[in-house]
This record gives C-alpha cells, sequence and structure tokens, in this order.
C-alpha cells in the first residue's frame, strides 16, 4: 500500500499491543520522529512497561511533541491509540499546532496478537487486555476520519504491512523552490483597466495567445479579491486565470473569492459588498465559464511560502506561527485577518494588528484592508491602495521591494469608512521580549553573538533613560583597542606595535588616520523631514540626530543640534553630495570638538583639580625641600637612632622638581583639548566614514575612498567640517614604517591625542576571521591625562606596562560587527527591531567591566 | 600631601623634642600606603618649623599595592597625592603618634605648656564650605588663614578651585593641635582611603578627648568623620553624651533624593504615597502594576492592604531594584506577602505583556524623569498595550516651584528630570490621553495648594472607558 503523509504531519499509530507499531514506525520513519510512550516509561521509571506511570509520561511526550511540531518537524506518536479519548489528545495537538493529523491502524487479526503476546519474553499481557484492544480498535476504525484525522490508513494483515510504502508529499503552500522574480499585487475589486495599465507599467504584454506575460520571465502574484465592487470583473476573472493556467503567475485566494465560489456552488449568500455586480456579469456568461471559475477558486491555496522561505504571500496576512502550514484557522486567518469581534464607529470589526507583533524573518506581502498607502511594518507589507474605491493599484516588486502604482481612474464604488493612513504614529513598536535576557545575534562578520543577560538588563536602563529615539540610532560605534603595549623604553605605545600588528596578519597596508582628540558623535540626516518620517519613521518633526557613543543626543538643546544639521545640510547641498549619491538621507561617524564640551563635568570635578593640587601642592613641596637644602647643615649620614631612615635632600628635591614638571605637562594636555564654545562657529567635527545612505553601507571601500571622499564632499565650505590628516604606511617596507613612526612622533609631540591605524579595506580577515578594524596609537603626552600625571616615571611605566588587551580586543571585533550589521539591517530596509537589536547588543557590550583606560 | 607645623616664642628648636623628630635630621618613613617625609625647614630661636610630606604612588593608588590583587580605589587621574586627606591624617598618627599622646619623656613640662602654634594643612579639599572651615576650627581658639585658588587660570569660568591651603595660629599645646588635625582633616574628605570599621568609635572618642563634646559642631563632626554611616555617627553621639544609643543600621544615602530633601519641608511624599494608596483602594483595584517602583515606598504601603491581592513592582534599573528588595525585607517576608508581590526589571519604552491585565497601574513621579520625545512610546506601552483599568499619575507642577527658593532661577526639582510641566501643559496631555486611548481622566491636587501656583504635585487619575 502506498501510504501519502503531508511532509509536515503528526502521525499517530494506532493499534493493539504486540501489532508491530514500534517495529513499522522505526522501518519508516527517523528514529527521532517517533516519540513512544515505552520510551518515555522508561525515561521516568526505569521500566517501560510501568503503566503506573502512563499519565507522567504522556505528558513528557506531549511536550516534546509540542516542541518538535513548534519547528514543524513531522512528528509520530507511537502508542496504541485504540481509545478514543486517547486520540482526541493527538487531534486537539493537531488543532493546536495547524497540522494534519494522520492515522496508521495496523488492524491484524486477535489470534495473532495472541500468539505474539504469547511469545513475548519481556512481558506478557494477560489476554484481555488484547483482545480489549482489538475491540476497541474495530470499533474505531470507520470513525477516525470523523474524529479529525485527515488522512486514515488502515493495514489489516501482516502482508499489508510489509508492503505498506510511505511517500511524503510536498504541502500545497511549498512553493520554496519558486525564487521569483514576483509582481504582487493588490486587491484588484473588479478594476480591469487598472490592472492591465499596471502589467503594462511593469512590463507585461500580450503573447499571441492574448496572455499577460512578462519578457524576463516575472511571475505576477494575485493576492486574492479578484471581484466585486469594481464594474469589469469576468475580464479580471479571464486574465487571472490565464495568467495562473499558463504559469505566468500565482494566485492565493481572498474572501470575496470565497464568498463568490460559494454563490457558484449554489450555496446560500448575500449579495452585499458588491457582489451583486460580479453575479450580474456572471450571468451574461456561459456555464464553462462559470465552471471554470469555480475550478479555479476552488483549487486557490490559502498562503504561499516562497523563495526559500523568505517570502510570504496571502490575502490579509498571516502570523509567523501559521506560516507554512494547513488548517481551517490558518485559512481563516489567511482570508480574513483576526478580528476581535467588536465593530467599530463604522459598523466594520475591529482588527487585531498582528503585523506589530510579527517577529518572522520572511517578508509578508498581503492586502484585504484598503490603505491610503502601503503600510510597511516589521517586514510585512499591505499593498492594499483602495483602487476600487479611488485610491490606486498597487505592486510589490519582489526581490527589488519597490512599489509601483497606478492610480485608479475614477471613484467604483463608496468606502463605508473614509481610506486613511493607517496611524500617524510609528507603529513598530519594540517589545521587551526583542532584547530581554541572554540575546544571540547574528551577523555577517561574526556568527552568534552571544550577549549575557546582565549586561542586557544594563543596556535596557541605559537606553531607557537616556537613549534617543530608537528610530534615529542606526548604528553605534565599536570600541577601539590600542597598539599591544610598547617594549620601548619611555613609551607606553608607539606605531611599532600597530605596523606589526597588521603585518603579522598579512596587511601590507595600512592607513594612519590622526586621531581627533574630541567625543565621539554620529551623526544622521535627512534633507528633509518627509525623509525623516518615511524612511526613519520620526514624526515629531526632527529631520536628524547627532548622538554620543551610547546613543544619547549629543547636545542637550535641540537649537545647537539643529543648526548643527541645518549647516551640514548646506555644505552636502552645495558639494553636490545629495546628488552624486542619489540619496535622501546619510548618516557619518565623525569626532566633534572641543572635547571640553562634552567632558565638562569630568574636566571640572577631576582633571582640573588634579592639575590644581598637583601644580600647588607640588610647588610647596619644592619650596619647603629648597628650604631644607638651604639649610645645607642637615648632616645625610647620621647613625639611625629611631625607625626613620635618612634620606639625601638634593636628591629628593630632584625628584620632586621632575614631579612638578610632570604636572605642568599634564595640565598642557588636557588644555590643549578645551576651548570656550560661544557659538555653533567654535565647533569643530571630523568625519571619517561615511556610514550609509539609501541602499548602500560603505564598508566595502578603502579607508583613504571615506577620507578623501569626505574631505571633498565636507570640507572647505564651512569651517565647522574639517578633514583628517592621514598618511599611508607599507607594514613589510622599514622606511616607510619609519615615515609612520616620524608622523606619528610629529604629531603627539605638539600635543596631539594620537592616531588610529587601519587596514586599507574597511574589513580585513586573518585565515578567514575578522580582524580589528583599527588600532589606536596613544601620543606619550596624552597618557598622562590617561594613566596619570607621573605615569612616565620609570617604575610606574613598568607596572603599566603590564596590562591585557584581550578582552578589549574581543569586544571591538563584536561591537564592529554588530555595527556593521545594524547598518546593513536598514539600508535593506529590515524592521526596527532587527537593527535595534544589534544597537541594543554594542550598549550590551559596552556595559562589560573593562578597563576603560584602554 | 604636605603640612607643616611652626613653634614661635624663644628656644623653639625644642619643637624637635616634642615631636620625637631630631631638627637636624632628614627622615623617611615607610608607611603601608606611601612614604612620609619629615624635615625641618627653619630652625632657630624664636621660628622653628617642622614639615610632614606625604608621598603616595600613584599607580598603587589606581592598580592596588604592587603585586596585590583587588585594584585599587581610586582613578589613575587623581588628586590623592596632592591633598591633605584622610591618609595624611594617618600618617600624622603614624608619624606623632608620642606627640599626640603628649608625652615627652625629655620635656615633659613643654609638651603640657601651651604654646605659640601654627600650622599650615596644603590642599585641604574643602569643596564649597568655606564657611565651614571657619565653623569647625574657630571655636578650637585658632585664627585662620586662607589661600585660595582658580580651578585653571586659564579657563577662568570654570570657578574657584575646591583646595584651601589653611594655616591656623593659636596658642594650644602641640599634642591638642595634633589631635586636632587627626580628627578634623578627615572631616573634609569625602574619599576616606580606610574601611570604617567600629573601631574608629574608639579612636575618635580618643582623639576628641577633651575638646569634641564640647564643639558646637561635634554631631556634624562625628558624621562627617563616620562618612555618613549614621549608625556609628549615633553611637558615638550617644557614648560622647552617655545616653542611649539609637539602634538604626543603616548607611544614610550616598547621594540624598535632592527633591526629597528639597520638599522635606512639608512632608510631601508622605502625602503624595497616602493619596495615591486611596486611589488605588477607591478605585477598587485588587491587582496593581508600580511602575518606575524606585525603593518601593508605594509598594510597601500597598502591599500591607487587604483589598491588594498581587502587586508588581517595576524599575528599569537593576541596582534600584535591589534595594527595593533590602528596603521591603525580601527574603524575609512573610509567605503570603511575598506571593503577592513581584519584582521585575522592566521599562517604558518597550511594549511588554508582563504589564498587561493589572485593575491598576500607578506612576508616581515617573514620566518627569523621560525624555519629552520618548513620551509617546511611554503612552503606548501603558494605555496603548497594557490598557490596565486604572491608571494614577503623579508628576511636578512646575508652576509651584516659584515657592521653594532653590528654584527660584528655573531649575527644575530633580538633576535627572527632563521636563516638569505647568498645570495647562498636564491637563492638556490628560486630554490627549483621553482622546487617543478612551480613557477618563480626573486631575487631583497633592500637598498645600496655593491660590497661584496650585500645588507641588499634580496627580491624574485615569480610567478606561468601556
Amino acid at each position: 500500500m502506498r501510504i501519502e503523509i503531508p511532509e509536515f504531519a503528526l502521525v499517530a499509530m494506532v493499534g493493539a499491543t504486540s501489532s508491530g507499531k514500534t517495529t513499522f514506525a522505526n522501518k519508516h520513519f527517523l528514529p527521532t520522529e517517533v516519540l513512544s510512550s515505552d520510551f518515555f516509561r522508561a525515561m521516568i521509571s526505569d521500566d517501560e512497561n510501568n503503566q503506573t506511570v502512563s499519565a507522567d509520561a504522556f505528558d513528557l511526550l506531549y511536550y516534546a511533541a509540542n516542541k518538535r511540531l513548534d519547528r514543524m518537524k513531522t512528528t509520530v506518536i507511537d502508542a496504541t491509540n485504540v481509545q478514543q479519548s486517547a486520540r482526541k489528545q493527538i487531534i486537539d495537538l493537531a488543532y493546536k499546532q495547524n497540522v494534519h493529523a494522520v492515522a496508521i491502524v495496523l488492524n491484524l487479526p486477535e489470534r495473532e496478537l495472541l500468539k505474539r503476546n504469547a511469545a513475548r519474553a519481556d512481558r506478557g499481557y494477560p489476554e484481555r487486555v488484547i483482545r480489549k484492544h482489538c475491540t476497541d480498535l474495530r470499533r474505531s476504525i470507520k470513525h477516525l476520519k470523523k474524529e479529525g484525522f485527515r488522512f486514515v490508513y488502515v493495514l489489516n494483515s501482516q502482508e499489508e504491512v510489509d508492503n505498506a510504502e510511505i511517500v511524503r508529499t510536498k504541502l500545497w503552500n511549498n512553493k520554496r523552490d519558486e525564487h521569483g522574480a514576483f509582481d504582487i499585487i493588490g486587491d484588484i475589486h473588479g478594476c480591469y483597466d487598472e490592472l492591465v495599465m499596471l502589467l503594462e507599467k511593469l512590463g507585461y504584454y500580450k503573447n499571441e495567445q492574448g496572455i499577460m506575460v512578462h519578457p524576463c520571465g516575472r511571475k505576477a502574484a494575485f493576492l486574492g479579491d479578484l471581484c466585486d465592487r469594481g464594474t469589469k470583473n469576468t475580464e479580471v476573472l479571464r486574465l487571472v486565470m490565464d495568467m495562473v493556467k499558463s504559469d505566468n503567475a500565482i494566485a492565493v485566494p481572498g474572501n470575496h473569492d470565497v464568498k463568490l465560489l460559494k454563490y457558484l456552488r449554489g450555496k446560500n449568500v448575500q449579495m452585499t459588498h458588491g457582489l451583486d455586480i460580479t453575479v450580474s456579469q456572471l450571468e451574461n456568461e456561459s456555464d464553462d465559464f462559470r465552471n471554470e471559475v469555480a475550478a479555479f477558486l476552488d483549487g486557490l491555496v490559502s498562503h504561499y511560502v516562497l523563495d526559500d522561505g523568505k517570502l510570504v504571500i496571502s490575502h490579509a496576512g498571516i502570523k509567523k506561527e501559521y506560516i507554512g502550514r494547513g488548517s481551517m484557522k490558518v485559512r481563516d486567518f489567511c482570508l480574513y485577518g483576526e478580528t476581535t469581534g467588536e465593530t467599530d464607529e463604522y459598523g466594520l470589526p475591529v482588527r487585531l494588528d498582528w503585523a506589530t507583533d510579527y517577529r518572522g524573518r520572511a517578508t509578508i506581502v498581503y492586502g484585504h484592508i484598503p490603505q491610503s498607502e502601503v503600510r510597511a511594518v516589521n517586514g510585512t507589507y499591505c499593498i492594499d491602495t483602495g483602487c476600487v474605491f479611488g485610491g490606486s493599484l498597487t505592486a510589490f516588486r519582489y526581490p527589488e521591494r519597490e512599489c509601483v502604482s497606478v492610480k485608479a481612474l475614477r471613484q467604483y464604488y463608496e468606502p463605508v469608512k473614509p481610506i486613511t493612513k493607517s496611524k500617524s504614529e510609528p507603529d513598530d513598536m519594540l517589545t521587551l521580549g526583542d532584547i530581554s535576557g541572554k540575546l544571540y545575534l547574528n551577523t555577517k562578520l561574526m556568527p552568534n553573538i552571544s550577549v549575557h543577560e546582565n549586561n542586557s538588563a544594563a543596556a535596557l536602563e541605559i537606553m531607557s533613560r537616556f537613549a534617543a529615539d530608537p528610530h534615529w540610532l542606526i548604528y553605534l560605534p565599536p570600541t577601539m583597542s590600542p597598539c599591544k603595549t610598547s617594549s620601548l623604553d619611555g613609551f607606553l605605545e608607539h606605531p611599532i606595535e600597530a605596523f606589526e600588528y597588521y603585518r603579522s596578519r598579512d596587511i601590507k597596508n595600512v592607513v594612519c588616520e590622526k586621531k581627533h582628540m574630541g567625543s565621539r558623535a554620529v551623526i544622521v540626516l535627512c534633507r528633509n523631514t518627509e525623509t525623516a518620517e518615511k524612511r526613519f519613521n520620526i514624526t515629531d518633526g526632527s529631520r536628524g540626530i547627532i548622538y554620543t557613543r551610547t546613543g544619547r543626543h549629543f547636545f542637550n538643546d535641540t537649537e545647537t543640534e539643529k543648526q548643527i544639521l541645518n549647516r551640514l545640510d548646506n555644505v552636502l547641498t552645495q558639494s553636490g553630495f545629495w546628488k552624486d549619491f542619489e540619496t535622501d538621507w546619510v548618516c557619518f561617524d565623525t569626532e566633534l570638538m572641543p572635547w571640553s564640551e562634552k567632558a565638562q563635568e569630568l574636566l571640572q570635578k577631576q582633571y582640573a583639580p588634579v592639575g590644581r593640587a598637583g601644580r600647588d601642592g607640588l610647588t610647596a613641596a619644592v619650596q619647603a625641600l629648597e628650604k631644607l637644602c638651604d639649610r645645607g647643615n642637615v648632616p645625610f649620614e647620621v647613625s639611625k637612632e629611631s625607625s626613620g631612615q635618612n634620606f639625601d635632600p638634593v636628591e629628593l628635591l630632584k625628584e620632586y622638581q621632575s614631579k612638578k614638571d610632570a604636572m605642568e605637562r599634564y595640565v598642557d594636555a588636557y588644555r590643549e583639548y578645551c576651548w570656550k564654545v560661544n557659538s555653533v562657529d567654535d565647533f569643530r567635527i571630523a568625519p571619517f566614514h561615511i556610514l550609509a545612505v539609501e541602499g548602500h553601507t560603505f564598508s566595502d571601500k578603502p579607508h583613504i575612498w571615506h577620507i578623501e571622499t569626505i574631505k571633498k564632499y565636507c570640507t572647505g565650505i564651512d569651517p565647522v567640517f574639517m578633514a583628517t590628516d592621514y598618511i599611508c604606511v607599507d607594514t613589510t617596507n622599514e622606511e616607510s614604517v619609519q615615515k609612520g613612526i616620524d608622523w606619528w612622533l610629529n604629531l603627539t609631540g605638539n600635543g596631539g591625542e594620537g592616531m588610529v591605524v587601519k587596514p586599507e579595506l574597511f574589513t580585513s580577515f586573518y585565515k578567514g576571521e575578522v580582524i580589528q578594524p583599527a588600532v589606536k596609537c596613544r601620543g606619550r603626552e596624552y597618557l598622562r591625562i590617561i594613566y596619570g600625571p607621573e605615569y612616565l616615571n620609570s617604575n610606574n611605566l613598568r607596572r603599566l606596562k603590564n596590562r591585557s588587551l584581550t578582552r578589549k580586543r574581543s569586544l571591538a571585533l563584536k561591537e564592529f560587527s554588530l555595527g556593521m550589521e545594524s547598518l546593513d539591517r536598514f539600508v535593506m530596509k529590515e524592521p526596527l527591531y532587527r537593527v535595534h537589536e544589534c544597537v541594543f547588543g554594542v550598549l550590551a557590550f559596552e556595559s562589560e567591566p573593562v578597563d576603560p583606560r584602554l | 600631601m604636605l603640612l607643616t607645623i611652626t613653634m614661635n616664642g624663644i628656644n623653639t628648636q625644642e619643637l624637635g623634642y616634642l615631636l620625637h623628630k631630631n631638627p637636624q635630621r632628614a627622615q623617611c618613613f615607610e608607611l603601608n600606603f606611601g612614604k612620609a617625609y619629615v624635615f625641618y625647614t627653619e630652625v632657630s630661636d624664636d621660628r622653628t618649623t617642622a614639615a610632614l610630606l606625604l608621598e603616595l604612588n600613584p599607580i598603587d593608588l589606581a592598580r592596588g599595592k604592587l603585586g596585590s590583587k583587588d585594584g585599587g580605589l581610586f582613578d589613575y587621574v587623581n588628586d590623592r597625592p596632592y591633598v591633605s586627606s584622610s591618609f595624611m591624617s594617618t600618617a600624622i598618627n603614624s608619624v606623632f603618634g608620642t606627640a599626640m599622646s603628649g608625652r615627652c619623656a625629655k620635656r615633659q613640662e613643654l609638651a603640657d605648656s601651651v604654646l605659640d602654634l601654627e600650622t599650615t594643612i596644603y590642599n585641604l579639599p574643602v569643596r564649597s564650605e568655606k564657611e565651614f572651615v571657619k565653623e569647625i576650627f574657630e571655636p578650637l581658639g585658632y585664627e585662620i588663614t586662607v589661600r585660595e585658588s582658580v580651578l585653571d587660570e586659564k579657563f577662568t569660568e570654570w570657578g574657584e578651585s575646591c583646595y584651601i591651603d589653611l594655616t591656623l595660629k593659636g596658642k594650644v599645646k602641640l599634642s591638642e593641635l595634633l589631635n586636632h588635625l587627626y580628627v578634623l582633616i578627615p572631616v573634609f574628605d569625602k574619599q576616606k582611603h580606610y574601611y570604617i570599621s567600629e573601631d574608629e568609635i574608639d579612636k575618635l572618642l580618643r582623639h576628641g578627648e577633651g575638646w569634641l563634646a564640647t564643639h558646637p559642631l561635634k554631631n556634624k563632626i562625628i558624621r562627617r568623620y563616620f562618612d555618613m554611616r549614621k549608625s556609628y555617627a549615633n553611637k558615638t553621639i550617644a557614648r560622647l553624651l552617655e545616653t542611649e544609643s539609637e539602634t538604626e543600621d543603616e548607611t544614610e544615602e550616598e547621594n540624598p533624593q535632592e527633591q526629597e530633601t528639597l520638599e522635606k519641608k512639608i512632608p510631601l511624599n508622605t502625602q503624595r504615597m497616602e493619596t495615591v494608596k486611596n486611589a488605588v483602594l477607591s478605585s477598587g483595584a485588587e491587582t496593581v502594576l508600580d511602575i518606575g517602583c524606585g525603593e518601593g515606598k508605594l509598594t510597601a504601603i500597598l502591599l500591607r492592604e487587604q483589598q491588594i491581592k498581587k502587586i508588581t513592582a517595576a524599575d528599569v534599573s537593576v541596582s534600584v531594584l535591589e534595594k527595593a528588595k533590602q528596603k521591603l525585607n525580601y527574603e524575609s517576608m512573610k509567605p503570603y506577602l511575598k506571593n503577592k508581590l513581584t519584582l521585575i526589571q522592566a521599562s517604558l519604552m518597550y511594549k511588554d505583556e508582563r504589564f498587561s491585565g493589572f485593575d491598576a497601574a500607578c506612576v508616581v513621579e515617573v514620566i518627569e524623569h523621560l525624555d519629552i520625545q520618548r513620551i509617546p512610546f511611554f503612552e503606548k506601552v501603558l494605555f496603548g498595550y497594557a490598557q490596565p483599568k486604572t491608571v494614577i499619575l503623579t508628576t511636578p507642577n512646575k508652576e509651584y516651584n516659584v515657592k521653594y527658593p532653590t528654584l527660584a532661577n528655573g531649575t527644575l526639582r530633580h538633576r535627572d528630570h527632563r521636563f516638569e510641566w505647568t498645570r495647562d501643559e498636564f491637563k492638556n496631555w490628560c486630554e490627549h490621553i483621553c482622546s487617543e486611548f478612551g480613557y477618563k481622566a480626573e486631575i487631583k491636587n497633592i500637598g498645600e495648594t496655593d491660590v497661584e501656583y496650585g500645588s507641588p504635585t499634580q496627580m491624574g487619575v485615569f480610567t478606561k472607558c468601556v
């Protein structure tokens, strides 16, 4: 016997004990597909025959079955299942999981079973048990279909059992192997003229057979509701049926189509919502045509899973847990959506907003709810733009993800409720579940980055209390590791180690960029508020943002932010950036100066006080020691009479003079990065990465491209925006390396912070793994404000050289991977929660306790 | 780091005997946190000056002593090596211990005499408390000279520095002077380097003998000496006054809530909690969500009400929740109460199904801590998705701020307040909530109501329309 079961099914083995269910199941299914009650009895009691633990054993079995079915794994329940009450549990599970239940019944003669039972060494059931099983089974067989088993196969002899063959058939909704491209078209409602116009606009033409086809083999995908309300319903049906039959289109049914089918089958339906128009048109058609329509509608499947599961189409949308499954529940959802059961002021059902909660990876394109614009939420697109109500007919091009529309020629039908934009506010609300607890984030550069729950808890607080609107936060900058500690005397960091880091990883060419001593600032700028609303879902009227490395507004007062953004827009407009990059928005990674602007508190509470106390205290100490030395008559060599050792005043004075000198240099070092800001003119902003524009990130461009492009488009017009000095170094060439060292010495000798050494390419790999995107090499003088004024004292320096970079580097890589990923996702128009989880991850890693001086 | 002690008069070289340090030597002492150098900058009949130069290694401070694994208490960039702090106090005790006790075998008479002494404490971190310096030292009979400085002469807009060089002149015994310095230097130090244990009580009493009990600011001195550790301070004061001690075992909050201090004149917080509690009870609620529960004051009150069957206290900060747990005595709570209570970390910026299904939600003094641009998120999370039947929300009334003298210039009541609303602004917002999310609102006053400016706190009680 050929037993056909769907590729995804819940299979119940039904048969008396000793009928060979386990043997059968093991022969035809994977060991992991089969959940056997014996196995679970043994698991909890060490005895597979222990009937007293059956209840707990079945609890476990169903728990496991649920988890398998959650993952759409075919599951076989290997138990006797001869009683209706046992089978009901299976049917309930199938209902809950929207999976087809299949019964495979081993209905062997009673004598045979008794004989087998008697021969069993391990256990022998009392004969009455087997008799009872057989009786129950015989009574059950004819009810199985009614109970809810979609497919029932009964094997009546051992021979039939032996010859059985199981064939797994593809689910109807499974079109994973169709990769498109598709032109998905929303609710047509008899708007034939607009449909033809739209198809033509999309490049379709009528072939010799009069069928609309696309020269590149694209397929149309119709989202249902072909008829009713409009004037040319039969024309639409003809066109769509021809396209589908000739494999130039696919189609899913809408609620109107289902109602039409009911009518065609002679059922009693109300002639409302424009069905009357379709019916009166169909009355003028032939029986053949009507039969053809009925057959066509009858063959439509609730939804399709396309392109390896990356695309799903359905009339009214679909929840993540319904995708790819088949049941009345799923079908109803696909046809009607989900409603609360209430009605609104127009008497229309109140809808539940499944799209807001949608967290699946598949793109879902659907219609059903007419709105004035396409509604895109979390990777779902409602493309019913109300053509029949005088709106437009819209197609969603896949994989391009573009919408193409034609305006309705007129209003064919008065809507009950005015067709509006879905909502005025963004409805891609983030949920706690998106970011709480331990997170696993998959990025292109680094798979499976895990974030510890303590870190995500810390990030939740920062993100909630301080961060800007998450719609703006498409990126957070990664931390950067310093180069390895220098082995040279008098240096904690030195370029040699930075160059060596890359040289030893086969990176020949590196770029050294001057490190600006300011504060990290990410700038997102839209050309206008409309772009901010459309692209970023920002509705408060702002058109850009400047934010810190932790996602906080850089400026407390919005006026300064606005002025800087306006000036940047002015620069980019004058330099032709917007035109050349064909974009309405841009995201820059920058350094914003002066440092004192953001570090005011740090300066006034820590840096300056140390400088003050240090200079005054050391001056006083030096003066006191000078007085001591001036006395001249203090004997140095005096025999020890108490605990104190004698010291040499002259030596100590020297020591304190050098401390005082170090303190002066420290004060000079921090002063270098402070100046008073009276107006926006006093800021300096050095962009160093063009992170993204519409449709592109630039992580594939070399660093020199970034610097030169920024120089070309951002500088020279407004002094606030400045370029970054750089030189290129060949790490394998001694002369070039020396040049790099000299450049750094020159830079830092004048009080500069130092430099950042980056590999030629934005992302570089060594032995298949991504390596540090940059290492910093900080100047000798600058490091005084990090490690203290006296850090260069040889004893101090020796101790400071003992530092570990492992953790810092690992964080830098993870954060870099997440940062690039969030930009990619945003540019690919992935939903907010997908972008946010990466940004959130960076913030979580920033809460990791790592030496802040690195 | 530097301290000088000068004796004026005749035969002042004898200071060497009193200090037990030979004026002809320059000595160095190893202390467990650094080195102390003792030497004399001038030695003559009429004026002799001893200097104590304390040297701390900044790397030790940041990393812990060489070889230790604990790490230090301080940052690398740190003023400790250059100021007169608790380290100096400890050094005085180590180096001049005998002198402090007043013993001097060779010159006991001199040690017992009142002398013409002068001391300069370099870089005493007094912050803005320059008046306090006078109040502390003048009652002890010192004439005071203070040298002040700007924080950074290149950036005068940064203001004055918090350090002074303090010179005290007076007619005291040397041992008295040293004890004064020992006790009073740490009073100005907010970052003590040692762990404050109960032994410190004895130490303080010993060194304060004969003068601390009569000092007009003794309570403040003791509190500050113990770094706000209330219980020790109380015990010390009690022993000093020979009365019973109060038993209170907690550290005073490190950063006393500015808002609360401000509003203390009227016990507003108590009134607020009481009003909110009554609103919750009269709404008939049995299940309550306390959003932004902080340290759990409201939760504690509601927990004791029989009408309330379940309460979920949520805060975005894990550390604050830990504090709430302590304050609520969560671990030792009666099982029935413990079962009533759930503490969760949650955010008002993220939709959260754990917020659903409550009769009432309390949002007491929370929204003003959110950036105004993010208020719409909060609205959606609470009124849009969670939809409790009743929402009780309080927030400051900005108009009332004129009644607080320190807020005259328009500052807000707490450093973390992102905004405060006038009565009109609050009313408009309530109306917006009602029309957008289907609630009815009633606005009430909490606290003494001023005819012109209204009450300090405004409360909105929102009821979901059915």
